[in-house]
C-alpha cells in the first residue's frame, strides 16, 4: 500500500477525491467486461444452446461426418493455410523494407499499406471483381500484350478468392513482423557479419530467428481471420468456392437451419481457439 | 627526463602463438620504425616524444590507417587519420563522445567505408573488403551476444561460419570457454548471465577464431567499477598471452592508461597525440590532451625569456614560472603551462625550487588514498594539488597558508592555440 506511486498522490494537494489504487483497475475493467459479456459471451452461449437444442448432438454429427461438409472444412483450411503462407512471403520483405527505410519513406510505405485497410471491404472486393473478371482490366492487359491467347479465369474460383483475401489480410501479417524487426538490435547483424557470416547466414542464423515471434503472431492473426472469412470468398468465389462462413450464411438464410448453423459456428470457433493456443504456445516456448 | 614509460617495452617478445604472427616476407617489407609518440596532428611535436620513439623496438606493423577521412553529410567525422598498430600491442583510441573514435573503429571493422584513405591489415589493403572477409574479432559495447543462442552456440558461430569440423569446433569452444573462465556455462543463454559473464562470452566469441586483430568498443562501460578493473586486467593478460593485437576504444582515460601500450587521443575527428601512456600523461601535446587526460592545472602566459635550458613564462597575474626541457619559443608567444596536481611539493621556508608559490587552502577533498587541496595563490589564480594521504598525518585545513614548489621540468609547455 505504501508504494511510491501512492506517496506522490498523497503529497499532491487535490480537491477531487482520488480513487483508491485497488478500485481503479476494477472500475476501468468493468466497462469492457460488461461490453464483452453482453455482446460476445451471451450470444456465444446462446449459439451453443441452439446447436444442441433438443438435447441432441445430431447437428455436430452432421457437420463433422457428412462428406459434403467435411469437404467445406477441408477447403476452408486449405484456403486459410494458402492465404497465410502467401501473406507471409509477401509481408516479410515488405516489413523488412519498412523497418530499414528512413522515417519519411516508412510513413509513405505504411500509407500504401493502410489505404486499402481504410477502404470498405465491400468496395475493395468489387474493385477486384472489375480487375479480375473475364473482360477485366488484368485480362485485357494480358491478352493485349499477347501473353495469353484466351482470358485467364481469375474470378469465381480459388485463385480469385486467394488474391482478394491476401490483399485484405496483408497488413495483419506486416505489422507484427515489422515490430519484431524493429526490436532486432542492428549490432547483432553487424556482429554476425564481423564474425564471418555471409548475408545469407546473417539472415538464416540471426535475423530470421529473432523475428520469428513476429512471424508467429502474424501467422496466428491471418490464419484465424481467414478461417472465418465471408465477404471476399462469397463474392470473389461466386458460389463456387464455399468456405465455412459462406456455408453458415447459406444455412441460416436459405435453409433456416439455425441449429446446424450454430453447430458449424461452434466448430469454427473451436478451430480458431485451437489455432490460437497452438501458435501462442510455440511463441511462448521460444521466448521462455 | 622522466622515469621510463611504463609500457614502452616489447609486449610480444617472441611469438607466443605462432598462428598469430603474420607472415614474415609480406610484413618485413612493411616494417617501419613504429612512429610512437609522434603527434600526427602536426604542430607541436616536441623533442622528448621523439626521443622515446627510439626506445620502442620495431615490431611489424599489423594495422595501418592512411589518411582516413569520412563525412556524414556536412559533418566531418574523421579528417585524415594516420595510425599504425604494431603487432602484439594494444592501442587505445581515447576521446570524448563525438570525437569520431567509434566511426574509426567501424571503418577498421568494415561496417563503414571511408570517403578517402586506406586500411591495411598485415600488408593487405582491406579498405573496401567485407567485414566477414577481414577476420577481425570485435567486442561490442553492448556485447551483441545472440540472445537466441546458448553460450556455446554463440562462441561456435564464427567457427561454423568458417566451416570447421564439428569436433574441432567443440574442442575450440571448450578451450576458449576455459580461457575466459566460463567452463560449465555452455548451455546457458546470454540473459541468464551477469554483465561480467556476458562480457567474457563476447570476448571468447571474438577470439575463438584466432583473429589477427581484436577490436574492443567501450567494452567495460556497462560494468561496475570493481568488475571493470578486474576485467581490464584480465583482458590485458589474455591479450599478452595470446599475442593478439588490439584496437581499443574508450572515453575513460583511466582505462586507457591501464590497458594500453600506446594511446591515440582523438578530438573532433582527428588524432591529437599518439604515445605511450606515460608520455601522453606527462607530456601532453596540446591543451586538449592536457585537459582531457588526468587533472591538470593549466595556466595561460607569455614567453618572457627563452633559452635552450629554460623558458620563462609570465602569467597574466604577473607571476613568473620557469619551465625546463621545453623547446625554445619566440619571446611574447602565448603558451599554456601544464602542471599535474601531484607535481608540486610542500616547502619549508628554507627550501628552494625553480618555481615557488605561496597560497592559502580554499578547499579540501578526500579521495581515499590521497587528498586534493585547492590552493588560492597569493600571486593570483588557483592550483589543485594532490598529495598522498597518510593516516598518521593531520591533513591541512581550509585557510592554512603554505609554500609550494616544483622543478622546472615538471612544468610542461604547450601552445596556447
Amino acid at each position: 500500500m505504501d508504494n511510491g506511486r501512492l506517496n506522490v498522490v498523497k503529497r499532491a494537494p487535490r480537491r477531487i477525491p482520488v480513487l483508491r489504487s485497488e478500485q481503479g483497475p476494477v472500475l476501468v475493467g468493468l466497462l469492457p467486461i460488461l461490453f464483452l459479456g453482453f455482446l460476445f459471451l451471451l450470444p456465444v452461449a446462446r449459439l451453443l444452446m441452439l446447436s444442441v437444442e433438443g438435447g441432441t448432438l445430431v447437428h455436430f454429427h452432421k457437420a463433422l461426418f457428412g462428406e459434403l461438409y467435411l469437404r467445406v472444412f477441408y477447403d476452408t483450411f486449405k484456403i486459410a493455410i494458402t492465404v497465410t503462407l502467401l501473406s507471409l512471403f509477401l509481408a516479410y520483405p515488405v516489413a523488412y523494407v519498412l523497418s530499414t527505410a528512413s522515417p519519411q519513406w516508412a510513413l509513405i510505405g505504411f500509407l500504401f499499406l493502410m489505404l486499402p485497410f481504410w477502404t470498405s471491404i465491400l468496395v475493395r472486393t468489387y474493385a477486384w471483381m472489375i480487375l479480375l473478371g473475364r473482360n477485366g482490366v488484368l485480362n485485357q492487359i494480358l491478352v493485349g500484350l499477347g501473353l495469353v491467347r484466351e482470358p485467364v479465369a481469375l474470378l469465381y474460383n480459388v485463385p480469385g478468392v486467394l488474391i482478394g483475401m491476401v490483399h485484405v489480410l496483408l497488413p495483419y501479417m506486416v505489422f507484427p513482423i515489422y515490430s519484431a524487426m524493429l526490436r532486432v538490435d542492428r549490432d547483432l547483424l553487424l556482429a554476425a557479419e564481423g564474425l564471418g557470416a555471409s548475408s545469407l547466414s546473417v539472415f538464416w542464423r540471426v535475423f530470421l530467428p529473432l523475428t520469428l515471434p513476429g512471424v508467429i503472431a502474424g501467422t496466428a492473426l491471418v490464419f484465424i481471420l481467414s478461417l472465418g472469412f465471408y465477404i471476399t470468398p462469397a463474392l470473389l468465389g461466386g458460389g463456387r468456392v464455399i468456405m465455412i462462413a459462406v456455408l453458415i450464411e447459406q444455412q441460416v438464410r436459405q435453409f433456416l437451419e439455425w441449429g446446424f448453423a450454430s453447430a458449424l459456428s461452434i466448430i469454427l470457433l473451436s478451430f480458431a481457439l485451437l489455432a490460437f493456443f497452438a501458435l501462442n504456445r510455440t511463441a511462448w516456448r521460444r521466448t521462455a | 627526463m622522466n622515469s621510463g614509460p611504463v609500457n614502452s617495452g616489447p609486449v610480444n617478445s617472441g611469438p607466443v602463438n605462432s598462428d598469430q604472427v603474420t607472415p614474415g616476407p609480406v610484413n618485413l617489407a612493411q616494417v617501419k620504425v613504429a612512429s610512437t609518440g609522434v603527434d600526427v596532428s602536426g604542430g607541436s611535436a616536441e623533442a622528448p616524444q621523439e626521443r622515446t620513439d627510439k626506445r620502442v623496438p620495431a615490431a611489424p606493423i599489423l594495422l595501418s590507417l592512411k589518411g582516413i577521412a569520412k563525412t556524414y553529410g556536412a559533418v566531418s567525422a574523421l579528417t585524415g587519420i594516420d595510425l599504425e598498430v604494431p603487432d602484439g600491442q594494444i592501442l587505445t583510441i581515447l576521446g570524448p563522445s563525438g570525437s569520431g573514435k567509434t566511426t574509426l573503429l567501424k571503418v577498421v571493422a568494415g561496417f563503414e567505408a571511408p570517403d578517402s584513405g586506406d586500411v591495411e591489415l598485415a600488408g593487405r589493403v582491406i579498405t573496401y573488403a567485407t567485414p566477414a572477409s577481414r577476420g577481425i574479432g570485435m567486442v561490442f559495447q553492448n556485447y551483441a551476444l545472440f540472445p537466441h543462442m546458448r553460450v556455446a552456440e554463440n562462441i561456435a558461430f564464427p567457427l561454423q561460419m568458417r566451416r570447421l569440423a564439428r569436433s574441432e569446433i567443440r574442442d575450440r569452444v571448450g578451450r576458449t570457454l576455459s580461457l575466459v573462465g566460463l567452463a560449465g556455462y555452455e548451455s546457458r543463454y546470454p540473459r541468464q548471465l551477469s554483465g561480467g559473464q556476458q562480457q567474457r562470452v563476447a570476448l571468447a566469441r571474438a577470439i575463438v577464431f584466432e583473429p589477427r586483430l581484436l577490436l574492443l568498443d567501450e567494452p567495460f562501460g556497462a560494468l561496475d567499477r570493481k568488475l571493470r578493473e578486474h576485467m581490464q586486467l584480465e583482458v590485458k593478460h589474455l591479450q599478452r598471452r595470446l599475442g593478439i593485437t588490439a584496437l581499443f576504444v574508450t572515453h575513460d582515460q583511466e582505462e586507457a592508461l591501464v590497458l594500453s601500450d600506446r594511446i591515440a587521443v582523438m578530438n573532433g575527428g582527428s588524432i591529437e597525440q599518439i604515445g605511450a601512456p606515460a608520455d601522453v600523461y606527462s607530456r601532453p601535446a596540446n591543451r586538449f590532451v592536457a585537459d582531457f587526460i588526468g587533472q591538470s592545472n593549466i595556466y595561460r602566459g607569455k614567453v618572457a625569456a627563452s633559452s635552450p635550458e629554460a623558458l620563462t613564462v609570465t602569467l597574466s597575474s604577473g607571476q613568473t614560472f620557469v619551465a625546463r626541457g621545453a623547446s625554445p619559443r619566440p619571446i611574447g608567444v602565448e603558451v599554456g603551462l601544464v602542471l599535474r596536481p601531484e607535481a608540486p611539493t610542500r616547502l619549508t621556508d628554507q627550501d628552494s625550487r625553480d618555481n615557488v608559490a605561496v597560497g592559502c587552502i580554499a578547499d579540501v577533498v578526500y579521495v581515499g588514498d590521497a587528498i586534493k587541496y585547492s590552493i588560492r595563490l597569493d600571486g593570483g589564480g588557483e592550483m589543485v594539488v594532490r598529495w598522498p594521504f597518510y593516516r598518521n598525518e593531520a591533513p591541512l585545513g581550509v585557510g592554512e597558508t603554505l609554500r609550494i614548489g616544483w622543478a622546472g621540468d615538471l612544468l610542461h609547455v604547450v601552445d596556447w592555440t
